[in-house]
């Protein structure tokens, strides 16, 4: 069947979302994601750092290499980010594909981490949440994986099928907020 | 009286405002109280139950009188404190309770029957008939008694919630929560401060006294200013912390933009914050309390420090003659600013024997004020002396009768308060509040240098906890006053005096509540109705369970008080629920052909937080039913495609997967080969089956679980469960992959040519029998190929990648309208499994057993899985459980409707005679009858009876016959096709 093909599409639409007092809402292209699951495995972090140049993350933690990224993920579960897991991978971890199963956006500015207590119950102060900290927690009910990915930036990770609820969330998060730097 | 000097309100900046449709004019700076007054407004309000006028009381939070009703059409706010509602341009306010006007009231006739209407009346005397409390008497005595009204109308205004966390929370930013902030602060903690009012300083603003060899209100100002350029100090004004919760949470209301004119935009209203702070200090202050004696609710009778505040911060003199009446040094205070001020003092009476004055006032030691007189307001005041009586003109009573230390939010994990009889009044129960130290007036510290010192002291305290140095932050030196209080509650006479200005409780009430053995402090309270106002009592709960000792005989701490609970003041629904309106109530999960249907038209349905295709109209259908019969038949006769991808999907792997899921299922997996798949049964703990689905084998140690989409949550937790704590030695990994595929059935009897040309491979019997797996490659992706049927038709589920899936449901939908089928929804979806006796939650209902379900024979003897030993508990077995059958209709009622009752056909249907209940029912077009399916006793050896199914709501009786489960196709022939 030469004529059939499938088209991959985003929950989102990629790109900026909105930006309003310096602070941007934006949807990045998809990248591979994988969970690792060692169960009693010792192997992973000696297999992670020759494939893909990535020591195993500390709980609440990421590491990050040129072109991949290892975030802890829960209890005993890591997320490879950014590329798909070298096949020797599955001697030392259960793999399971969860590219499709999540939808990432980006929230950067000065008004981040007041958009986030809106909608978050996680201390996201400096000492509390440094660069590089990542939780699973909730974003106004829905499960979320948070992660700090620069001075003002989060990463925020929510089920694919509830991607719009987020964007509607963030998006009237920051409006009111906004709104009061009016007042 | 507006003075001409003095007042931290901007005389350049005049305010217009309204109030009861009069026109007035206020500063910048002033509340709606302060501006009020300004403009010579003594009656505000009515009280709720006898009508009579009523004044400005205080001058915060406390009011009990000065509540109005802001805005109009949808943005009506009833029950604003005027004490609080700072002035803005345009406010619009109305005085509540009264008809036709606040100061001629029709309902004032009430007043005259108080001998009738005390405590209780209502009670004894709305009694007979029964039915008449509900239909005749509330809604009268609601009319007449109440406070403010809603608008009825949808709230167009936004609010906010949000959460904040800090090392140190300060409540109040008087001397105490200024100066712990700054100790704190200086050491390098991270510090929230929050106090409710708009101008940070507490008290300081509203006295006239030196802190460090300024002005105290110039002190605070400069000490607000250091703090607010320290980047560790977050400084939350108009936020009052109005409850604590565990682990160190408090609630707080942040009033955002209620000081502004509307016309908000985007901006919220209210905030309710959750702040978690690993210390706080409690600065809450303290709060005045009054003296009852008759007719002291007139307006003009006023809290003497509320008299300081309007004095000195607003520069309104209540009146033109005050008197002050008090039984502590801090009444003399009132006096002496109002004097300063240039207000004729008409007495300083102090309750104390031997009390002094060097004031130039005419003074009564050891006197009390018995009476008020006036109508309208104060006009006169009756002052009792071991002499005699003396009465003297006079507008304004300034009455003081000591502070009561703001304990409350020490009593929200349950602390009661301890009695302190030098200052006769509760103290916060010491380690009342896991790190929370209570500091200044609210531990009972009443002068400002007392205040400056606790403040820091306890700063230091938290600091020690915190692990941080306190730096060397200096205490200024400030007024070191005497309070030396008697106490006094209330003086002795004819007449009503009152307790609760709010709720119109008097001394008589309470004394009455004794008489009638209420005696409790808890039981006086819902007797009287005291406490029970918006206000919570904060100015009358002290005097009523005074009084109630004293008629009881008793002393105060026996007494004890009522429980303080939060919140601390009045938190609107709106801002608890802020975003939780319309489709902000929860997060709405789509499918990836959720575009698509709604391009076809589909309504959808919700199923969970799931947003499902009820069905796909096509041209010339005019109701639900026309789609719905059509795709059935579709589904039938030809093929039909359904997303399904709401189903739960868990990816089980490890060396104990097989043995994993033998325990968690009634059924055995571990004999399951790869590429097959099996129906299993999931029981709960207590034996009660929990879910159903189908799981398929897709390697050695690799399984995928489905569950329903309803129980997929709970599946993933209750696996997890069993994986972490009752087998934490077995290797098992679970993860779920709902999301990661989208998966589309494709079902009926051209379903295997649909796929078959799709995928370009066989799928004949022979390669891919019914519950076969396995991969597959559609248009160079990879996916998977399940062989299951939910409709008893041959029929395929095919999961692709979720970012593939709109392209994935796209074209199935095409090739199967090529076939002459198309897209089905969830009806025709229920109706297909209806017609082949398949469980859903309506079934499986959380009280139904496997052996309710027909299903006994899943349960395999030979091995332990979870449930097992519960479900042979005597009560699951017994033969008389009502187990699962169909019904269909045979009489000439044809209707069956879900959640009718079953009867025996000569039995009476009331409750006692219930055999069952129907779960599930719709029309059959393949029969072309309405089916059901039921609970009915014995119901398995009933097949061929008859009985009633009476639906007592709809008022539907039809007469069925009992039927096996399964009425299309029972020997399963078409979906091994």
């Amino acid at each position: 069947m030469a004529d059939l093909t499938l088209t991959a599409q985003n929950a989102l639409p990629q790109g900026d979302v909105a930006e309003v007092c310096g602070t941007s809402i934006r949807v990045p292209p998809m990248r591979p994601l994988t969970s690792l699951m060692p169960g009693a495995s010792q192997g992973l972090g000696q297999a992670l750092k020759k494939h893909h140049g990535l020591t195993l993350p500390e709980p609440g933690q990421r590491t990050l290499s040129d072109t991949a990224e290892c975030l802890w993920f829960g209890h005993r579960q890591y997320l490879l980010v950014g590329v798909r897991p070298a096949d020797s991978l599955t001697e030392v971890a259960t793999l399971t594909d969860q590219s499709d199963a999540w939808s990432t956006v980006l929230l950067d500015g000065p008004l981040a981490r007041d958009v986030l207590a809106r909608l978050c119950p996680l201390d996201l102060r400096d000492a509390a949440f440094p660069m590089h900290a990542t939780a699973r927690s909730e974003i106004r009910h829905m499960m979320a994986c948070i992660t700090r990915v620069s001075a003002d930036g989060f990463r925020l990770m929510v089920f694919r099928s509830m991607a719009d609820t987020l964007l509607h969330d963030l998006r009237e998060a920051l409006a009111m907020r906004a709104a009061r730097e009016n007042l | 009286m507006r003075l001409s000097s003095g007042g931290l309100i901007d005389r350049t900046q005049p305010i217009g405002f309204q109030f009861d449709g009069h026109d007035y004019a206020g500063f910048q700076g002033d509340t709606l109280a302060s501006a009020l007054l300004a403009n010579g407004v003594r009656t505000v309000a009515r009280s709720f139950k006898y009508h009579r006028p009523r004044g400005i009381f205080s001058a915060g939070s406390e009011e009990p009188n000065a509540l109005v009703t802001l805005g109009t059409g949808a943005q009506t706010e009833p029950n604003v404190r005027a004490t609080t509602q700072e002035l803005f341009a345009g406010l619009q306010a109305r005085a509540q309770n009264c008809w036709p006007s606040v100061d001629w009231d029709v309902m004032q006739v009430n007043d005259l029957l108080a001998d009738f209407l005390g405590a209780g009346f209502y009670y004894k005397t709305f009694m007979w008939p029964k039915k008449a409390w509900e239909a005749v008497y509330e809604p009268l005595i609601r009319r007449a008694a109440g406070i403010g009204k809603l608008s009825g109308a949808d709230d167009p205004d936004l609010n906010e919630k949000a959460f904040a966390h800090c090392d140190l929370l300060v409540i109040g930013a008087g001397p105490t929560g200024l100066m712990a902030a700054l100790v704190a602060a200086e050491a390098g903690a991270d510090v929230i401060l929050c106090d409710e009012d708009a101008t940070l300083g507490g008290r300081l603003n509203a006295e006239v006294e030196e802190i460090g060899g300024q002005s105290a209100r110039d002190w605070a100002a400069a000490t607000l200013a250091r703090l607010s350029d320290m980047a560790n100090v977050r400084i939350m004004t108009r936020t009052t912390v109005t409850g604590v919760y565990d682990q160190g949470t408090f609630g707080a209301l942040e009033r955002v933009c209620r000081h502004l004119p509307p016309g908000r935009g985007k901006r919220p209203v209210d905030c309710f914050w959750r702040i978690v702070a690993k210390q706080a200090v409690l600065a809450a202050g303290a709060i005045e309390r009054p003296v009852a004696f008759r007719n002291n609710d007139r307006p003009g009778v006023m809290l003497a420090g509320a008299v300081r505040s309007y004095v000195n911060r607003y520069a309104v003199s209540p009146g033109r003659a005050v008197t002050v009446f008090g039984n502590n040094d801090n009444a003399h205070r009132t006096a002496r600013d109002l004097l300063a001020a240039g207000v004729h003092v008409a007495a300083l009476v102090d309750a104390r024997e031997g009390a002094k004055t060097d004031l130039a006032v005419p003074f009564y030691p050891g006197a009390v004020v018995e009476r008020v007189f006036g109508a309208n307001g104060v006009e006169a005041v009756s002052i009792r002396t071991a002499k005699g009586r003396e009465r003297l003109h006079s507008d304004c009573v300034a009455v003081s009768g000591g502070w009561n230390p703001s304990v409350h939010l020490t009593c929200h994990l349950n602390g009661r308060p301890v009695w302190d009889a030098g200052l006769a009044a509760f103290l916060p129960a010491p380690g009342a509040v896991p790190n929370l130290i209570p500091a200044g007036a609210a531990a009972g510290v009443f002068s400002t240098a007392g205040c400056l010192a606790s403040g820091a002291e306890a700063a230091g305290k938290a600091l020690l906890a915190l692990g941080l140095n306190a730096a060397n932050t200096t205490i200024p030196q400030a007024e070191d006053g005497t309070y030396d209080i008697t106490p006094l509650w209330q003086v002795p006479g004819r007449g009503r005096a009152w307790l609760d200005l709010h709720n119109d409780v008097t001394v008589k009430d309470v004394r009455g509540a004794a008489v009638e053995n209420f005696r409790s402090v808890e039981h006086m309270k819902r007797y009287t109705t005291q406490g029970m106002a918006p206000d919570q009592g904060k100015t009358s709960n002290m005097g009523a369970l005074a009084v109630l000792a004293d008629v009881t005989g008793r002393e105060v701490p026996q007494t004890g008080t009522t429980t303080y609970r939060p919140p601390f003041v009045p938190v609107p629904i709106a801002a608890l629920g802020a975003g939780g309106r319309g489709m902000g109530f929860a997060p709405r999960r789509l499918t990836t052909s959720h575009d698509v249907s709604l391009s076809m038209n589909a309504p959808m349905i919700e199923a969970g937080l799931w947003y499902r295709s009820s069905y796909f109209p096509r041209q010339g259908e005019a109701t639900w039913r026309q789609s719905c019969d059509r795709e059935v038949a579709m589904v039938r006769n030809a093929v039909g495609i359904c997303d399904v991808s709401t189903l739960g999907k868990i990816d089980i792997q490890g060396a104990d997967a097989a043995r994993f899921l033998d325990f968690v299922y009634t059924n055995t997996f571990s004999t399951l080969k790869p590429g097959r798949v099996r129906y299993g049964l999931m029981l709960r703990e207590d034996g009660f089956v929990m879910d159903d689905g189908t799981t398929a084998r897709l390697g050695p140690q690799h399984y995928v679980m489905t569950t329903t989409t309803a129980a997929a949550g709970l599946v993933m937790m209750h696996l997890e469960f069993v994986a972490q704590v009752l087998k934490p030695d077995w290797d098992v990994r679970l993860i779920s992959v709902t999301e990661q595929w989208a998966q589309v059935a494709v079902a009926g009897p051209k379903s295997r040519a649909l796929l078959q040309d799709l995928l370009g491979q066989d799928l004949s019997n022979d390669v891919f029998p019914v519950m076969a797996c396995g991969p597959v490659t559609l248009a160079g992706v990879e996916g998977r190929l399940f062989r299951i049927s939910f409709s008893g038709e041959l029929a395929y589920e095919i999961a692709m990648p979720a970012r593939y899936g709109e392209s994935l449901f796209r074209l199935l939908v095409a090739r199967a309208e090529a076939l002459g089928g198309g897209a089905y929804g969830l009806e025709a979806l229920n109706i297909l499994r209806l017609e082949k006796g398949l469980l859903t939650h309506a079934e499986l209902d959380g009280r139904t057993t496997a052996q309710d379900l027909g299903l006994e024979r899943m349960m395999a003897p030979g091995k332990d899985f979870i449930g097992k030993a519960a479900a042979s508990r005597p009560g699951l077995v017994a033969e008389d459980r009502a187990r699962l059958i169909a019904l269909k209709p045979v009489g000439p009622v044809k209707q069956i409707t879900a959640g009718a009752f079953l009867f025996e056909q000569d039995a009476e249907p009331v409750r006692t005679n219930a055999q069952g209940h129907v779960t599930s029912a719709g029309f059959s077009p393949t029969l072309g009858h309405t089916i059901g399916l039921a609970f009915l006793q014995n119901g398995a050896d009933r097949v061929g009876e008859r009985v009633h199914m009476v639906d007592h709501l709809r008022q539907i009786t039809t007469l069925c016959e009992v039927c096996e489960p399964v009425f299309f196709d029972p020997e399963g022939g078409r979906t091994r096709g």
